[in-house]
């Protein structure tokens, strides 16, 4: 009974609320906000970077910050320096937008990430970085060469095979792409829920709770605001460990041993 | 209420399960951007590291080249510096050497001067002193004899026996003036 009289007092927002009504046709918020993405990033990229200055102005500095945080933090730091270079675009790419699918999140009006939607980082892990890392590993060492060097790590005696080998593989050819979608979804999934219960809350506080009760909506608030702050951070560290990630994994395939 | 609840908590699709749409767009709109990025974007990024690497590179080597020119020029000045030494101290040697020698010179040359004027003074020394003794000579036997004659009242008129006798006299003086 006690979660009956709940429900009919306060309801907690639930997975249900990520589920936004189309806005027209099929095309729903998160769909929209995908595509805005595109174009933001590559209209910011290609403006910024058509008049570069050897010496860089403002705006010039912040897209050269982006691109060479990832081009040589994420990507030549976890790939190596010898065969990072044709991975640039791709790691750059895939910071630039997570982190805005992320930021989202608080942007005001938007306010709504769209990694909290499963589909679209299993699209970039599964579909993306999965087959990347395995070709461009099966390349470089040959099918049999790359599964030796993945499954059979060299330095290990001999029975620790039997148990190392199965692990290895279950890490390697199932659990990463779906670790690495479901890293960044969680993360968002969970932080745009944080914040919805506190606003959500001190929303229904403040307009339907007893008059004793009112001035808790604005505790409730205040950590609605804090909780975005935090959001932000996290935003942008799982933005940067997507990344990481998808570059350390084309790193280890391409390593001869690891 | 109840059932709606009921229903609405039913019908909320799981939040893990993708949706086809998404999955398809989340990767049409990956491949359009790193499309995009990857023909108009990294190249010209990379092109400006370039430009700037060479920028930066062209500025060492200019550096290496002033330090190269300003070692050799160091280098320069210094053989200049120690051959104007060697040339100073030469001078110098030089410079003492003649000075030794003029100094030597001028000595040699004083002390020839000095030598000439004491033998010039002594020649005349010597010329005034035979001139004046010629001159006491005859002035005193003139005045002896005059005297003499006044004394013993005869005129020592006779030429002959005056000099004898101032000659005689004379000698004595001599004699006595030696054997003092």
């Amino acid at each position: 009974m006690g979660t009956l009289v709940l429900a009919e007092g306060f309801v907690p927002p639930g997975a249900g609320d990520f589920n936004l009504p189309p806005i027209f046709g099929a095309v729903t918020k998160p769909m929209l906000l995908v595509v805005m993405s595109v174009v933001i990033i590559a209209a910011f990229f290609v403006i910024t970077s058509r008049n570069m200055k050897v010496v860089p102005g403002k705006t010039q500095f912040v897209a050269e910050s982006i691109y060479s945080f990832t081009r040589n933090t994420i990507a030549r730091e976890h790939i190596g320096s010898k065969d990072f270079q044709r991975f640039v675009p791709l790691i750059f790419t895939l910071f630039t937008f997570v982190f805005v699918n992320n930021i989202y999140g608080i942007i005001p009006i938007i306010q709504f990430p769209t990694m909290s939607h499963i589909g679209f980082p299993l699209a970039l892990s599964i579909l993306v970085v999965y087959p990347v890392y395995h070709y461009v590993g099966m390349r470089r060492h040959g099918v049999g060469g790359y599964l030796k060097n993945q499954l059979f790590p060299a330095g290990v005696p001999g029975p620790i095979y039997i148990l190392l080998t199965p692990i290895e593989f279950f890490s390697k050819f199932v659990m990463n792409p779906i670790t690495l979608a479901i890293r960044v979804f969680a993360a968002m999934f969970a932080g745009h829920l944080i914040i919805l219960v506190f606003t959500l809350a001190g929303e229904w506080l403040l307009v339907e709770a007893s008059a004793a009760l009112k001035p808790v909506a604005a505790v409730s608030f205040a950590f609605a605001i804090a909780m975005t702050f935090l959001e932000a951070l996290i935003m942008t560290i799982q933005a940067y460990v997507f990344a990481l990630l998808a570059a350390s994994y084309i790193g280890m395939a391409l390593a001869e041993d690891h | 209420m109840l059932t709606t609840q009921i229903v609405l908590a039913a019908e909320e699709p799981s939040p893990v399960l993708p949706h086809t749409s998404e999955v398809i767009l989340g990767l049409v709109a990956f491949g359009v951007l790193l499309f995009v990025l990857w023909k108009f974007a990294v190249p010209r990024f990379e092109k400006l590291y370039e430009e700037r690497a060479s920028q930066i590179e062209g500025g060492i080597e200019k550096a290496e080249k002033a330090q190269a020119e300003a070692q050799q020029a160091l280098e320069q000045y210094n053989q200049q510096l120690a051959e104007a030494r060697t040339e100073a101290a030469k001078i110098r040697d030089d410079a003492r050497l003649e000075s030794e020698q003029i100094r030597e010179e001028i000595r040699a040359e004083a002390q020839a001067e000095a030598a000439r004027i004491v033998a010039q003074g002594e020649s005349q020394l010597q010329a005034q002193k035979a001139q004046i003794i010629a001159e006491l000579r005859s002035e005193m036997g003139r005045q002896s004899v005059e005297l003499a004659g006044r004394i013993v009242g005869e005129s020592l008129e006779d030429e002959e026996r005056r000099n004898r006798t101032v000659e005689r006299f004379l000698a004595e003086l001599d004699s006595a003036g030696a054997g003092k």
